[in-house]
Parts: structure tokens; sequence; C-alpha cells
């Protein structure tokens, strides 16, 4: 049932390789540019639940990334439909879906990978280690499967490049801003903290956090991933048979 | 080998395949022809699993594309209407990654990519990324790699359209070739040489229906074995003659611009659908 996957998951790998020094660069630009402009501007002096701006922002930045660049599966799909239309080979070579999104899917966990890796060596050249522990690493993973099956669900569904662009627009820049990644929510309105807390990445953000933070496990947020990534992960499925018109 | 029972698939309100049945015996080369817009690209969409099919069915060596799209798909290759390779990835990797999903070995994958790009004359680019190729070799490129997991049927839709006619000929000689070495082709053309040419059964398709199923030589048979063209003041006439002489007496009634010759399946396909192909 999973044969396949492993040329979905290659294919995407050795275009990756093809262009990884560009794409280490443009994945790195925006997370320098916060790091610079908030981590400076904010000094020292300011506490953020007891640490410094740069602590404080370090460990969003990395839930913020894992989601974009596991949410970045979507444009290459997309080009792979509408441009390339590779995707073709795909849906006349003898693989079932299941093998066609983990293939995606684990490929967009790759990305996301690579992504916390180059965050946390920004963070160490501005002077901050994190401490990644396995709870760390968790709900990284649950984040990027979750927005990588998100990714394959919406590049299903998509009939152009222009709707990428917009879903891009509209789901995932706001969430990047409002999802916990640049403030403490508890500094919010409550009717503000309910509407954040309906979002993914603020779970991720938060558990992602408590780790780095040495606080105890909430497992609320482990559950909230777990349960959106399945039931993505489930109708991106059931969406692949739909790219078919 | 290829079975279609009452083919029908619906865009919306717009009907592109309207109840189209044939069959394709083992090692036949089947084409398909008809005008831009007839439901050619479509029909091979839908057996090779690109689009699904609004009603009928079709099986694929026995294996139903709908309930057993797996076994379907297993043993058909197909080169698709326009170029669809992977350019940033170098021929060999576009190879290697069909022959994966193919469930291929390692030594199989790479045998094959050797011969394969031997056979299509691009050897001594395998190492080359794809958009460095020119269009014609985009194309045979495609061809290979429809080929690599040994399909028992090959799909080829309009395979040399845009190819001057140096490489559209070459092209044809690796068709036949492909057909010689046993597998069953069914090909979409918009040119008549093309399905003159190759083809030992024809169907003419317009607008989504089957007008005439049969070989070259018995379409055109349907019409006549020799035709006189005549200018006249409304344009240009055909009339069809059983034989030489008869239509010779035509001639000779005529003192305008004429030509006398053979009956060729564009005259066959002109008659039988009302229209021209191009
Ligand atoms: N995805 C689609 N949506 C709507 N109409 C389509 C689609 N694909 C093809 N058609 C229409 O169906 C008809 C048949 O198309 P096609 O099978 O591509 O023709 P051919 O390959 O014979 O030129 C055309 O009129 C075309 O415009
Ligand atoms: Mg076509």
């Amino acid at each position: 049932m999973l044969h396949g996957l492993g040329a979905v998951y290659l294919r995407e790998m050795r275009i990756l390789k093809r262009r990884f020094k560009r794409h280490i660069v443009g994945m790195a630009i925006s997370p320098l540019l916060y790091l610079v402009a908030f981590g400076t501007a904010m000094g020292t002096e300011a506490r953020f639940d007891g640490h410094t701006y740069l602590e404080f922002l370090l460990p969003g930045l990395v839930a913020m990334t894992s989601m974009t660049q596991s949410f970045s599966t979507s444009t290459e799909i997309n080009i792979a439909r509408f441009y390339l239309h590779i995707f073709e080979e795909f849906q006349s070579a003898p693989i079932s879906n299941v093998a066609y999104v983990l293939g995606e899917v684990l490929s967009g966990m790759t990305r996301a990978l690579i992504g916390i890796v180059l965050i946390l060596g920004l963070g160490a050249a501005f002077g901050v280690i994190l401490h990644t522990g396995p709870w760390f690493w968790l709900a990284a993973a649950l984040n990027a499967f979750a927005f990588s099956s998100l990714a394959v669900l919406l590049a299903m569904i998509v009939r152009s490049h222009g709707d990428q662009a917009l879903l891009n627009a509209f789901v995932i820049t706001p969430m990047a801003f409002l999802g916990g990644t640049f403030f403490p929510l508890d500094r919010l309105p409550e009717w503000a903290q309910n509407i954040l807390y309906a979002l993914p990445l603020t779970h991720a953000a938060q558990a992602i956090r408590g780790d780095v933070f040495g606080r105890p496990v909430v497992w609320a947020h482990f559950a909230v991933l777990v349960a959106v990534g399945a039931v993505v992960f489930i109708i991106a499925l059931k969406s692949v048979g739909r790219a078919r018109d | 080998m290829i079975v279609i029972e009452n083919l029908r698939k619906q865009y919306g309100a717009f009907t592109a395949l309207d109840g189209v049945s044939l069959r394709v015996a083992p090692g036949e080369l089947f084409a398909y022809l008809g005008p831009n817009g007839a439901g050619k690209s479509t029909t091979i969409k839908i057996l090779t699993g690109l689009t699904r099919l609004s009603g009928g069915s079709a099986t694929l060596g026995g294996a139903d594309i709908q309930t057993d799209p797996i076994a379907a798909k297993r043993q058909c290759g197909v080169v698709m209407q326009h170029i669809n390779l992977d350019s940033d990835l170098t021929l060999v990797e576009n190879m290697d990654i069909h022959g994966r999903l193919f469930g291929m070995s390692a030594a199989d994958r790479v045998a094959r990519t050797e011969e394969l790009l031997g056979y299509v004359d691009l050897y001594d680019r395998k190492e080359k990324l794809v958009s460095t190729l020119s269009g014609g070799m985009k194309r045979r490129l495609m061809i290979a790699r429809a080929l690599m997991h040994n399909p028992s049927i090959l799909f080829l839709d309009e395979p040399t359209v845009g190819l001057d006619a140096e490489i559209r000929r070459r092209i044809w000689g690796l068709i036949k070739k492909i057909q010689n070495a046993g597998t069953t082709i069914f090909l979409t053309t918009h040119y008549i040489e093309e399905a003159e040419f190759l083809a030992d059964r024809v169907a003419f398709l317009d607008e989504g229906r089957l007008r005439a199923l049969d070989t070259p030589l018995a379409l055109m048979h349907r019409v006549g074995a020799w035709a006189f063209d005549r200018l006249t003041e409304d344009g240009m006439k055909t009339e069809y003659f059983p034989d030489r002489d008869s239509a010779q007496a035509a001639v000779t009634l005529d003192a305008g611009g004429h030509t006398l010759r053979r009956v060729n399946l564009e005259d066959a396909f002109l008659t039988l659908t009302g229209k021209t192909v191009v």
C-alpha cells in the first residue's frame, strides 16, 4: 500500500538538493530580519514570560518556520500540477493515495526540520542556545505533519497558481503573525486569546516554548496538534481523487 | 487488450465523450483520429487515471479502470500531448523516479534507463538537466520514460504535434519499432498521414462520438478508390470513383484546374464525418 512513497519523497528531495543554497538563503532572510529588528529593538531589559525577548522569540520562530516550511509543499505541488504537469506521473502510476500523500508530507516535514535547524543556528549566532528536548521535537514534528497535510489538501483543491497565492495571504501569513510567535498571548483580552487558541500554530508555539523554558508538559497542546493533523491528513487523502478532473 | 464500453465524459454541462465503444487487440497499433476538441486526450486521460469517467466502463488487459485502477495502471505507459517532465532533474533522475513508481528494482532501473536512453538516442545527455533539451528530445525522453516499466499498452497522445517533418519521421520509426516488440499502441493524432502511415486500424472521432472504425484501407474503400478534384465557381469539389477508368472519364468532361488522384484517408474522414481534420 505504501509502495511509491519513496519515489514521491525522493523526487522532492532531489529538487530541494538542486537548489539547496538558494533555498537556505531564502529561508534565512525573514527570521534573520525578525531577530535583528525585534531582538535588538527590545533589548535585554524587557521580560517576556520571564525571559529576554530573543529567548521568547526564538521558539516562536521555530514553530512559525516549521509551519511555513512544511506548508511550502503546497507551492511545490502546484508547480508540479500546473506548470510542469509532472503530477500526471503520480496519477498514472500504480500507487495508492496514501503513498502519494505520505511521500509529500514527509518531504514537508523534512523541509521543516531543515528550517528548524537553521533557526537554532541563527539563534546560536545571536547568543541564544535553546534547550531542545523530546517534547520540543515532538511538537515541531506534529506541527509540520499537520501543515504538510494541509498543504497537500489545499494543493489538490486549488485550480491555479493564483488560488495558491490567496491561500498563503489569507491563511498562513495571518497565522504566522498571530499564532503566539511574536508576543505572549496572556497580554491579550480573553476573547482574542480564545480565537488564537483555535489556531493549531498557537498550540505548537506554546508546546515548543514550554519545552524550551523547562515548563511542565501541557497535554492539551499535543492533543490538539494530533487531532488537527489526523483530520487534515484524512481529508488530504480524499482530496487526491478530486484533482482528477 | 483495451475494451471501452459506452464511455461518457461530462465537463459540467459540456459532453466531451458521448458513448464511445471500441476494442483494441493485443499488439495492435490503433489510431484515434479527430480534430482538436474531439475528445482524444479526454479518452486517454480517463484510461490512464488522470480523469474520472462520467459513464460507461473500460478495462485494460482485463483490469477495470474503476474497480482495479492499480492493476490497470501497472500495464500502461503514457506519453501525454504536452511535455510533463521534471525540468530541474536529469534525464536519468526522471527515468529513475518513474521506475521507482512502478516498483522496479535498482538493478532493473539502471539497466533499463541505459537501454532506453540509447534506444531514443539520448544516451549522451543522460546526466544533463531536462531543461537543456529541445522539444523533440523531450518528446523522445517521454517515450523512453513511458517504456521504462515495460508496459504492455502504450498510450501516445499526439506524439509528433509541433515537431518538424524529419523528427516526426524519426518518431514514427520509433513507434513502429515499439509495436514490433509486441506492445499494444493506442495513438491519437490529428495528422491524417500519421494515422495512414502507422495504424492497423483507425477510429474517426468527432465531437465525442465515433463516426467510423476500420483499417485505413477499408475506410478509404468506403469512399472509393480514385478521387477527382475540380475547381469550380464555389471552390474545390471532389468526386469519388470506384476505379481509374470511371474517374478518367470524368476528367475529359472538364478542361479547368483539376487533379486525378488515389483516395486517401482524408477523403474518408471528410466524407464520413462531413468535416476536415485540421
Ligand atoms: N478540464 C476540462 N474542463 C472543461 N472542458 C474540457 C476540459 N478538458 C477538455 N475539455 C473540453 O473537452 C473537449 C475535448 O477535449 P480533448 O479531449 O482535449 O480534445 P482533443 O484531445 O481531441 O483535442 C474540448 O472541447 C475541450 O475544450
Ligand atoms: Mg488532445
